[in-house]
């Protein structure tokens, strides 16, 4: 009995579906089939939360962007569209208009109107909300009239509205029926628990079933405002940690679709039968950086000075460093390598600026040796083993790499929790030389140029690990912010990454890949900031 | 005997409580939970404050005594993670745990006792040396490596193997998850749907298969040694049947240390369930520990630890107890010593 079962899961169970909708299909002539097309799909972790104010990660905002909404929203190519907001204008420099959609309803049947917007910017405030960030750039917000809302901001921000897609609307009635008019809190009392496990979203998807770490099922709301082309009814999620299982879970047709495949398991993938990868350039940018504020470092053996205060130093490990035999040995040739601290899909991008300076052993030697260690020296490196594509691979790699100019590199790779716990600003930036990556959240230049490139000081550089301090390029951090003007904005951009990139602030490497399996016959759209949205999934 | 009783449960808050101590003093070297609880464009001030709310700040033995206090009224704190309370998320997830490590156990003892049993009164047959090789697989393997073999055989190749033999050979089974479960109350059961039954299977074998290569290999050296004395000599002399000096006589009296391993096993089956959880993604308790060390999720590691620490002590409880059904002799000593153990 057991073994007949065996049969009827997975793709045997979906090929019989596809047969009984066919034959529906072929029985009634003429009759346009809304065939039930359910879809599964597989991630490393679960959504930490579903309260859309909770916490402000790629993966969590991303899969609750399909059942709530902001009043932009992005296509699958990151361009911004009109989303619970027609139509926006900066009607002063320092306040944006948005015209809100009418006739859009919560899940609940409740009515999408301007007191949703001003409810939702007022629970972003609260205690346990992870989208102060977004709370900090909007000092008011005033209702026109029941259509039409004024997001005001201290001062003049050209690009709210770029920053507004994941900031979601909830819907004031509901949370105040159910307790949970503040962001979900981890410290304290119960308020918000109940968003935290339920939704009430405008959204595409409803939100049907949710078990935390078992499976979340989504089904399509049937009065969804937009257009798609998504043939999804119900949709189940399935968080699956190991590598090995969710590859696995991919292959026998467990899932029709899993993200992220290991690199490594690219060419697994393309023998088996049925599945195949898909990669793109992921809009995050992976880069070294060094320890230019102490005078002297705290893991090296070079003592009583710091080698990368010096401008040469710097360079000669940008030259050392091999970007090809990265890009082609450890990530399977789907890196793009990259001279900017950005990524070609952020707002500010220049392509002019994006030439490498090129691989050479011997120029890195001759910059060291003038720079004073032609034997070189030690220093200690920090690196990530479980967040990045390949992260510790890159690092073994550099290191390997470092070693022909006489550097020795002593590599120090821990997980996540702990290197973050050890580099960052909490633990005043215990590091000599590191790697990192970064998308910026705004998919605009200045989010990098404040928080990587500026000196640390007023809240900028809180990323500079590194310490890396020019007062022109933080100057112009400030300037970029309020200039309104797109052409001199470019130029602004453009004077900080050239600043930057000149004065080797960092060594920028490459732009990782993204990469997902999917079984054949379903498409996805692939975003370059990592997120998966089921309104561009069609299952054939 | 309920003097006993009493003072191991004493006992068992005083392991509790070391447990504890141990567990907070190691949680400053598992990394920082706050990175892991805000996005990148949260700013250093609203980390320390989200810090201070917490108390990472405060010294271990602080943090340890807050969570003590806590604990005693009820209360095991809320995750970092999930965001709910500690004690909710443990109940969720006991089900999925105790299930699979039942089925397991189960499986041992059913096939471990027979097989220890047959290899002991054949040494030399030709079945015998195949259990012991097929034990030595069990006993030496990763359970880690063994979940992925069965997962790569029965999920990923079944397909392809069935089409080159033309037959239905391999079964193709679930290879994550725990299918569907039905609510008893607040227990969750697989145990009475379909899938949820399948879905045990890989899982439950790949977790029982070392404690089943254990318990055999124990039962055949415990019956090669009963088989050795007087008593069994002077039973086959009398002409009792073969069944009953095998069984009567014989596995009786190598029962006692297999209880005391197969009940600490019972431990270490629960509490080390947690790689089968994580390579099957079996929704347990042992899967919620490992992504709370992953994330840092202090609330969750600390209860858990506890958990498991009054559940090996309570374990330990039980085999004593039974030593007094099994053994009549510790009966009969109690008699003549007044009661002391």
């Amino acid at each position: 009995m057991f073994l007949r079962i065996g049969f009827t899961s997975g793709r045997g169970f979906f090929a019989a579906t596809l047969i009984a909708g066919f034959l529906a299909a072929m029985a009634l002539p003429g009759v346009k089939t809304a065939e039930a097309k359910p879809f599964k799909w597989a991630f490393q972790g679960d959504v930490q939360t579903v309260d859309p104010h909770g916490l402000f990660e790629t993966f969590t905002l991303g899969f609750q962007l399909n059942f709530y909404e902001g009043l932009v929203s992005r296509s699958a190519d990151l361009e911004l569209q009109p989303g619970l907001a027609t139509s926006w204008e900066n009607v002063e420099p320092t306040v944006w208009r948005f015209t809100l959609r009418q006739g859009v309803t919560f899940h609940n049947g409740s009515t999408f109107n301007a007191d949703d917007v001003i409810f939702s910017v007022q629970r972003i405030n609260t205690e346990g909300s992870d989208m102060k960030v977004i709370a900090g750039l909007i000092k008011d917000a005033v209702k026109v009239d029941d259509y039409t809302v004024d997001l005001v901001t201290e001062q003049p921000d050209p690009i709210l509205p770029l920053q507004l897609e994941i900031f979601m609307i909830m819907d004031k009635e509901w949370s105040e029926e159910h307790g949970t008019t503040q962001a979900t809190n981890v410290k304290g009392d119960d308020q918000g628990n109940y968003a935290n496990l339920h939704a009430n979203g405008t959204g595409p998807f409803m939100v049907v079933e949710r078990q935390p770490d078992v499976r979340t099922v989504l089904k399509a709301n049937p009065n969804w405002w937009g257009e798609t082309k998504s043939n999804v009814t119900e949709a189940t999620f399935t968080p699956i940690s190991q590598d090995a299982t969710r590859v696995a879970a991919l292959i026998s047709g467990d899932v029709d679709m899993a993200y992220p495949v290991p690199v490594q398991d690219w060419k697994r993938l393309e023998g088996a039968a049925g599945v195949s990868p898909l990669t793109g350039p992921e809009a995050r940018t992976i880069f070294l950086g060094f320890d230019q504020a102490r005078d002297e470092l705290l893991y090296s053996n070079v003592k009583g000075k710091n080698p990368f205060k010096d401008q040469r130093v710097r360079q000669a490990f940008y030259q050392a460093i091999d970007i090809e035999a990265i890009k082609s040995k450890i990530m399977r040739g789907a890196s793009t390598p990259s001279n900017l601290m950005i990524a070609p899909q952020i707002n500010g991008f220049n392509p002019a600026l994006n030439k490498r300076l090129p691989y050479d052993v011997d120029t890195a030697k001759g910059l060291l040796s003038e720079a004073g260690y032609p034997e070189g020296f030690e220093v200690t490196m920090d690196c990530p083993n479980d967040r990045y594509v390949n992260d510790e691979r890159i690092c073994q790699a550099v290191a390997s790499m470092l070693a022909r100019i006489g550097v020795k590199v002593d590599l120090l790779a821990q997980t996540k929790s702990k290197y973050f716990g050890k580099v960052l600003a909490q633990n005043d930036y215990d590091t000599s030389f590191f790697l990192l990556g970064w998308t910026p959240s705004t998919f605009d230049a200045h989010n990098a140029i404040s928080s990587l490139m500026s000196c640390r000081v007023d809240g900028k550089g809180a990323f500079n690990l590194g310490g890396y301090c020019n007062e022109r390029v933080t100057e112009l951090a400030d300037l970029i912010q309020v200039e309104t003007d797109p052409e001199k904005r470019q130029a602004l951009i453009d004077e900080a990454n050239k600043i930057h990139s000149e004065e080797v602030g960092h060594i920028p490497l490459h732009q990782q890949p993204l990469s997902w399996g999917v079984s054949d016959g379903v498409t996805v759209a692939q975003r370059p900031d990592n997120m998966f949205h089921l309104r561009h999934v069609t299952v054939k | 005997m309920i003097a006993f009783v009493v003072r191991r449960l004493l006992q068992s808050i005083g392991v509790m409580l070391a447990v504890g101590l141990i567990a907070f003093s190691l949680f400053n070297y598992v990394g920082d939970p706050i990175n892991n609880m805000v996005g990148q464009d949260t700013t250093l001030e609203q980390r320390q404050e989200l810090r201070e709310r917490l108390g990472l700040d405060d010294p271990f033995f602080v943090q340890y005594g807050r969570f003590l206090v806590n604990a005693v009224q009820g209360d095991f704190g809320i995750s970092y993670r999930h965001r709910r309370p500690v004690a909710d998320l443990i109940t969720e997830r006991v089900p999925a745990t105790l299930e699979l490590s039942f089925i397991a156990a189960v499986l041992a003892l059913f096939i471990g006792v027979p097989m220890g049993v047959y290899t002991g009164l054949h040494r030399r047959g030709a079945l015998s040396q195949v259990f012991l090789s097929v034990s030595l697989v069990g006993v030496s393997l990763p359970t880690f490596l063994i979940g992925i073999l069965l997962i790569l055989v029965f999920g990923v190749m079944s397909q392809d193997i069935n089409a080159a033999v033309g037959f239905y050979l391999v079964p193709q089974l679930p290879t994550f998850g725990r299918g569907d479960t039905v609510q008893l109350g607040w227990w969750s059961t697989g145990f009475l749907t379909k899938s949820g039954l399948l879905a045990l299977i890989l899982p439950s074998i790949t977790l029982a298969l070392f404690q089943m290569t254990l318990i055999m290999r124990l039962v055949r050296s415990e019956m090669l040694e009963v088989l050795r004395t007087d008593y069994i000599k002077f039973a086959r002399a009398r002409g009792l049947t073969n069944r009953a000096v095998n069984f009567g006589h014989a596995l009786k009296n190598t029962l006692v240390p297999v209880i005391t391993i197969t009940g600490l096993q019972l431990g270490s089956i629960i509490a080390f369930s947690l790689i089968t959880e994580q390579v099957f993604q079996w929704p347990g308790m042992g899967l919620l520990f490992i992504q709370a060390i992953n994330e840092v999720d202090i609330p969750v590691m600390a209860s858990y630890l506890m958990m498991i620490g009054f559940f090996f002590v309570f374990i330990n409880l039980v085999v004593d107890l039974l030593y007094y059904v099994v053994d009549p002799r510790l009966r009969a000593d109690k008699a003549v010593s007044g009661g002391h153990q």
